[in-house]
């Protein structure tokens, strides 16, 4: 076969153009997979993968040719992404980044991973393995995976993000051209902030959570990481929609294409303002450094960084010159949503990772003495730290005596800051800022600091309590040449405005096609 | 025990008692997942990736068990909650999963509720308050698996309805009444199989004793109690020990007990102190539950007639009393024949009378004949054509008696009508009554005539002499003789 496509080429390609390469038999989805799988072997020093196996991915791409062989042409047929480690897989182990599940196969599919995949029904999206991710999706730095850190591709020495860091990691070197990530307080949106990539977290519901495993099911959410708005909605078409049979929780709202409407909506939108009539709303709170405050005699650093704050106004003067209006807004609680989060989020995992007893699956301790002592040994060995200090907060906030103190308070608050949002929108349609205070820090630097870290979450976790979709777009550079996202938060259901907007800003710069310099 | 209920002492303690049972809804496959709920297939076959726990596996309600829920409502007049919360129970143990027990905790989907019945006669209410739907745990099973037990999840997640009164009961009598009268609720709606050997209806008894007039006393709560003669046994045996604790100079420690049906004994199977921090909370994997008033009022309207709907009829349309209409109403079978027998009698007052007197005693009598068996054996036709010849005074209620027991024998299928088949036994016995006057008095001449003494006394104002009369008349005439005729053509005579 010739191709008029340089193999050497092809991980610089986006999801989009592949699949048109794809669809006009220029590559076999089997070249394009033993490509990337031959970049992920290269790169694997980045430790973005948990699980690889060519043989699967080769199969599942011989499955995708036949399907285009047969003349199915569907957008993402034969196109690989590689899936994080919280979503079960019969093809792959699932782990969750956890020693608890070591080696564990699951015997179903999660929903997105079937929507997305080559058997019957399935998008025909190849995979390429399973992505790294901080233990049980507790983490933003993807330090708390059981197995390994995962580097930035922009610096090594940093970390990704996380906790869907090996995502992140992995799209940002081009070893994958797309990969799903769970959202749950800002897993998404922050590590694509961090690598320069571009993600969203739809409302939550949108997506099926069955067959993620759960850290915390109210707010746990799916969504696709990628290099362009455009990717992201090519994928988040064949991601979302309702799974009543599987998920209760799922929104009975029907699959709706997300990147026909992108490029349906890019002509009507022409000249030089496609924007025009947007309204962004921009928090007073999250851009004036209000939050520097004193706490005994210490004055605690809570907003955002120059760096980051001079992207992100640099990236809204963009919004504005497409015709965006900028309007000030306020969300009063946003400093409450850590306190809020990390009381709930707790308080459901502990609960949910209650099922890994060492009993029917999972680690157990090879000796004990009683049913209690397998319980504590299994437990103590498979949890890692920072998930056993959510079970141990969350179990806490949740005992009898504490309960309306802690939970019943938090979730009374989790209300009030979703009314906030409620509010802002009758004078905004988009919300922007900041997705993390900072760019991506040094590995290890954060140390034994949990609560620094926890701070670290201060833009991302109010609007997942809202169970709003937000995304991280690319937007430019911040201290040492890292990368800054700037956030984009949308009401609810309101996914295909806020990856329509994110597309005009796309179409008008180019920080998501910069790429970072790992060596080829 | 006292049949004065308002007494109700027992060595001078009142007895207070409360009721949860949990009955296994009669649904398919399971409250939030497809496995099916059948008893006795080979362990872990009927368990899903949920009832397993696996990772990533969600529940998903069960609209029948809602429906069987609301069924429940509707039939002891309770509230059914537009919005019900599922909560998570968070306890670990081998055969619970997920580490969490899937239930409702501060908004039940059933609320309040009375359940009535009587007692020796006496009405008794006993107030709910209220029925929660959750899942049922896995089993362990103890036989040495290399060492080890074995876990069984097919139960796990079986819909059960867990129904919780308030102490309204004064008496262990009262309290098997009450789950007598349960256990026919909620197999009459069909919301329950009722089998207590397989676990599907399952009563815990709070018991606690008193001095009159005093607070309640501390509770101990006899678990899993599956027959109503254990439940009976387990509950006295705890009335005793609780009072003999007391009178000892023993405080009562809240426990949780078993009862030991080869012992007769209850014994505690953990105190308070052991009592576990459950840290409840909604469940985020379940919305809440939402009951529009449309499928309330859509069940109500499909249900079949309710048994106290029912007995409300037997009293109006049929003339009874609230004793025997609740009676014939304990089960779809009987209140069904009385129905048959009242229509081809016309009689409803002798079919009730029959039903609850004879038929019934020869229930009892016979060992494992069932209702159903013995509408089998004697058909609502041929009891309605014995009730026919007693009113139209062919043959007296008693001659009635030895006919019923000659219909136990066969069903006389062989017979055109039920009448030919029962005018056939009163010949071959020779029952039919002696309605000629002639004969009568001539028979009633001759007692006179026999009996001067007790004539003299009658005419003195006598009443007994007359009802000796009377029986020596009944008597002469073997039985054969309308009583009420005799009297009249007595009071003529001696006039």
């Amino acid at each position: 076969m010739t191709t008029s496509m340089n193999n050497m080429d092809l991980h610089d390609l986006g999801v989009a153009e592949l699949a048109a390469q794809l669809a006009a038999g220029t590559v076999s989805s089997v070249e394009v997979t033993q490509h990337f799988l031959n970049r992920m072997a290269q790169h694997s020093g980045l430790g973005a993968f948990l699980a690889v196996d060519a043989d699967v991915s080769l199969a599942q791409a011989k499955a995708a040719d036949a399907r285009l062989a047969a003349g199915e042409r569907t957008p993402l047929l034969g196109v690989p992404l590689a899936h994080k480690d919280v979503f079960v897989t019969r093809d792959f182990p699932t782990t969750a980044g956890s020693k608890m599940l070591e080696n564990y196969r699951s015997p179903f599919d999660a929903t997105v991973v079937s929507r997305l995949g080559v058997q019957a029904g399935g998008a025909g999206m190849v995979t390429l393995g399973k992505l790294n991710c901080d233990e049980f999706a507790m983490g933003s730095g993807n330090e708390n995976s059981a197995y390994k850190p995962v580097q930035n591709p922009w610096d090594t020495s940093r970390v990704p993000g996380g906790s869907s860091g090996g995502s992140a990691a992995a799209v940002a070197a081009r070893l994958v051209p797309a990969a799903t990530g769970t959202d749950t307080g800002g897993s998404i949106r922050q590590p694509a902030s961090l690598t320069g990539i571009t993600g969203i977290k739809p409302t939550y519901g949108r997506c099926s959570r069955y067959g993620m495993v759960a850290f915390a099911s109210s707010l746990d959410q799916a969504g696709p990481m990628a290099r362009s708005a455009l990717d992201c909605a090519l994928l988040l078409s064949a991601m979302a929609g309702p799974d009543p049979d599987r998920d209760s929780t799922s929104l009975d709202l029907p699959a709706f294409d997300y990147a026909a409407d992108l490029i349906a909506a890019s002509p009507a939108r022409t000249g030089e303002q496609p924007l025009k009539g947007l309204r962004i709303g921009i928090p007073k709170e999250w851009m004036t450094g209000t939050w520097n405050r004193e706490e005994a005699g210490q004055v605690t650093k809570k907003g955002a960084s120059i760096d980051v704050f001079n992207a992100v106004y640099a990236a809204l003067r963009e919004f504005e010159k497409l015709g965006a209006k900028l309007v000030t807004i306020t969300l009063p609680l946003t400093e409450l949503s850590i306190p809020v989060y990390y009381v709930i989020a707790p308080a459901e995992a502990s609960s949910n990772l209650s099922r890994f007893d060492g009993v029917r699956y999972g680690h157990r301790a090879a000796q004990y003495t009683d049913l209690t002592d397998m319980y504590k040994k299994s437990r103590s060995e498979g949890f890692g730290d920072e998930a056993t200090r959510r079970i141990m907060i969350g179990t806490y906030v949740l005992s009898h005596g504490y309960y309306d103190a802690y939970y019943l308070k938090a979730q009374k608050i989790r209300r009030l800051i979703a009314q906030d949002f409620q509010t802002a929108f009758t004078q905004c349609d988009v919300i922007a800022g900041p997705v993390s205070p900072t760019v991506a820090w040094k590995i290890g630097e954060k140390g034994d600091d949990p609560v620094a870290s926890y701070l670290a979450d201060i833009y991302t976790l109010s609007s997942s309590l809202a169970g709003l979709p937000g995304m991280s777009v690319p937007a430019g550079f911040g201290a040492g040449g890292m990368p800054v996202g700037l956030q984009l938060i949308g009401n609810y259901f309101k996914e295909a405005q806020l990856l329509g907007a994110a597309h005009q800003f796309q179409l008008a710069t180019d920080w998501h096609q910069k790429a970072p310099g790992v060596s080829a | 025990m006292s049949k004065d209920q308002k007494s109700l002492l027992v060595q001078g303690y009142e007895v207070v008692i409360g009721f949860e049972t949990h009955t296994q809804l009669t649904t398919q496959s399971k409250i939030f997942s497809r496995a099916s709920t059948s008893f006795g297939a080979e362990p872990n076959t009927n368990a899903s990736a949920v009832d397993f726990a696996l990772p990533g596996a969600l529940p998903v309600m069960n609209k029948g068990a809602v429906q069987r829920a609301i069924e429940f409502g509707l039939a002891v007049n309770a509230h059914i909650a537009e919005k019900s919360i599922f909560a998570r129970k968070n306890y670990f143990y081998p055969d619970l999963p997920k580490g969490y027990q899937i239930s409702q905790f501060e908004i039940p989907v059933v609320q309040g509720g009375v359940v009535e019945f009587f007692l020796e006669g006496e009405k008794k209410s006993v107030r709910l308050v209220r029925a929660h739907l959750e899942e049922d745990a896995g089993k362990s099973l103890h036989e040495d698996f290399i060492g080890m037990s074995g876990i069984d999840l097919n139960r796990a997640g079986t819909p059960l309805l867990e129904i919780v009164t308030e102490p309204d009961m004064r008496s262990t009598a009262e309290a098997v009444a009450y789950a007598k009268e349960l256990h026919k609720i909620v197999t009459w709606i069909g919301i329950c199989d009722g089998n207590m050997q397989e676990g599907s209806f399952r009563c815990d008894a709070n018991v606690s004793v008193r001095k009159p007039g005093q607070p309640l006393g501390t509770r101990r709560e006899i678990k899993n109690l599956n027959s109503f003669k254990f439940m009976q046994q387990a509950m006295d045996y705890e009335v005793r020990w609780q009072i003999e604790q007391i009178e000892d100079g023993h405080e009562i420690q809240q426990a949780t007990v078993l009862f030991d049906p080869d012992t007769g004994e209850t014994r505690s199977m953990r105190s308070k102190e052991d009592a576990a921090d459950y840290r409840y909370f909604p469940d985020p994997d379940l919305p809440p539950l939402v009951i529009g008033r449309d499928w309330v009022e859509k069940t109500r309207s499909e249900m079949s007639e309710l048994p106290r709907v029912m007995a409300a009829r037997f009293m109006t349309g049929y003339g009874l009393s609230e004793y025997d209409a609740g009676q014939l109403t304990q089960s779809k079978a009987t209140a069904a024949y009385f129905e048959a027998v009242a229509a081809a009698s016309k009689s409803p007052k002798l079919a009730s009378n029959w039903i609850m007197g004879e038929v019934s005693k020869w229930l009892n009598a016979v060992e494992d004949c069932t209702f159903e068996e013995f509408t089998e054996l004697v058909p609502a036709r041929n009891l309605a054509a014995l009730i026919v010849r007693i009113t139209d005074n062919t043959i007296s209620n008693s001659a009635g008696k030895t006919v019923f027991t000659e219909l136990t024998q066969a069903p006389g299928t062989m017979f055109d009508t039920a009448l030919a088949y029962v005018d056939s036994i009163i010949d071959a016995k020779g029952l039919k009554q002696m309605n000629d006057t002639g004969e009568l008095e001539a028979i009633i001449d001759g007692v006179l005539a026999a009996n001067a003494k007790n004539v003299e006394e009658v005419k003195a104002g006598n009443a007994k002499a007359f009802n000796a009369l009377v029986g020596q008349a009944m008597k002469a005439t073997k039985g054969k003789a309308n009583p009420a005729q005799v009297n009249e053509l007595l009071k003529k005579k001696l006039g």
